[in-house]
């Protein structure tokens, strides 16, 4: 590896603060769509389903 | 069909979630939507099957894991990350700097094989015990926390070599050397 990681306490520090930012990264990613809640188009399929209508027949 | 009222919502609670899942597994917002939407009929086709007092999204992502692996899967390398499409619903990130970052994560991210990514997201991102992501990739538990620790290595590995100037190395070693020699 010529990254340069030293051995010892300072790569198990690297380690921590890396694995720290992955997990930020992946929640603030993940978290960027469930923010946008529930579109329209899903909402509207629940909807149209939800109906106890007898046109569920065709 | 009639859905009971607690159902209905818990199902539209879990949908922001599903999407957020279903991306990290096409790595396209449309074949992601698309595949929430087939999951939702299929688990309303399904309801019957639910049983009342478990987990509705645990159950909702299983659906959802099932189909992508047996619909989408063998599509999916012709359109991973072909579009962009996943880095410009990145809107609520306009600062210039968090977004660079973001989208080098995701793309470090669509790096991993699929089994350690979707270990990754669901237990890290998406909330789930290790128990649970078990049980919705229908492995032993010891498995997901291996892929779990897999992807974590694999990307702090991805991350320190592209990213060397935000937490890489290079900064950490300066900074201990500069106080070395002022010691």
């Amino acid at each position: 590896m010529e990254a340069g990681i030293r051995p010892g306490k300072t790569e198990a520090k690297l380690g921590r603060d890396i694995q720290a930012k992955i997990g930020q990264q992946l929640r603030a990613l993940y978290d960027d769509v469930v923010n946008q809640g529930v579109p329209d188009r899903f909402a509207d399929l629940l909807n149209r389903l939800d109906k106890p209508d007898d046109k569920e027949s065709r | 069909m009639a859905l009971d009222a607690s159902v209905r919502d818990a199902v539209l609670a879990a949908v922001p979630g599903l999407r957020a899942f279903a991306i990290s597994l096409c790595g396209n917002v449309d074949r992601a939507d698309d595949l929430v939407q087939e999951t939702l009929l299929r688990a309303l086709a399904n309801i019957d099957s639910f049983q009342p007092g478990t987990n509705m999204s645990a159950w909702l992502f299983t659906i959802l894991r099932n189909h992508f692996r047996s619909e989408y899967r063998k599509r999916r390398r012709e359109v991973e990350d072909s579009d962009g499409s996943y880095a410009e619903t990145l809107k609520s990130h306009p600062e210039q700097h968090g977004r660079m970052e973001m989208e080098e994560f995701r793309v470090a991210l669509a790096k991993l094989p699929s089994d350690q990514r979707e270990a990754l997201v669901l237990v890290g991102a998406s909330g789930f015990s290790y128990e649970e992501a078990a049980s919705i990739c229908q492995c032993a538990v010891g498995t997901i926390k291996s892929r779990v620790n897999r992807a974590r290595t694999r990307l702090s590995e991805l991350m320190a070599i592209d990213g060397v100037d935000d937490f890489g190395p290079d900064r950490t070693t300066r900074a201990v050397l500069a106080r070395n020699e002022r010691a």
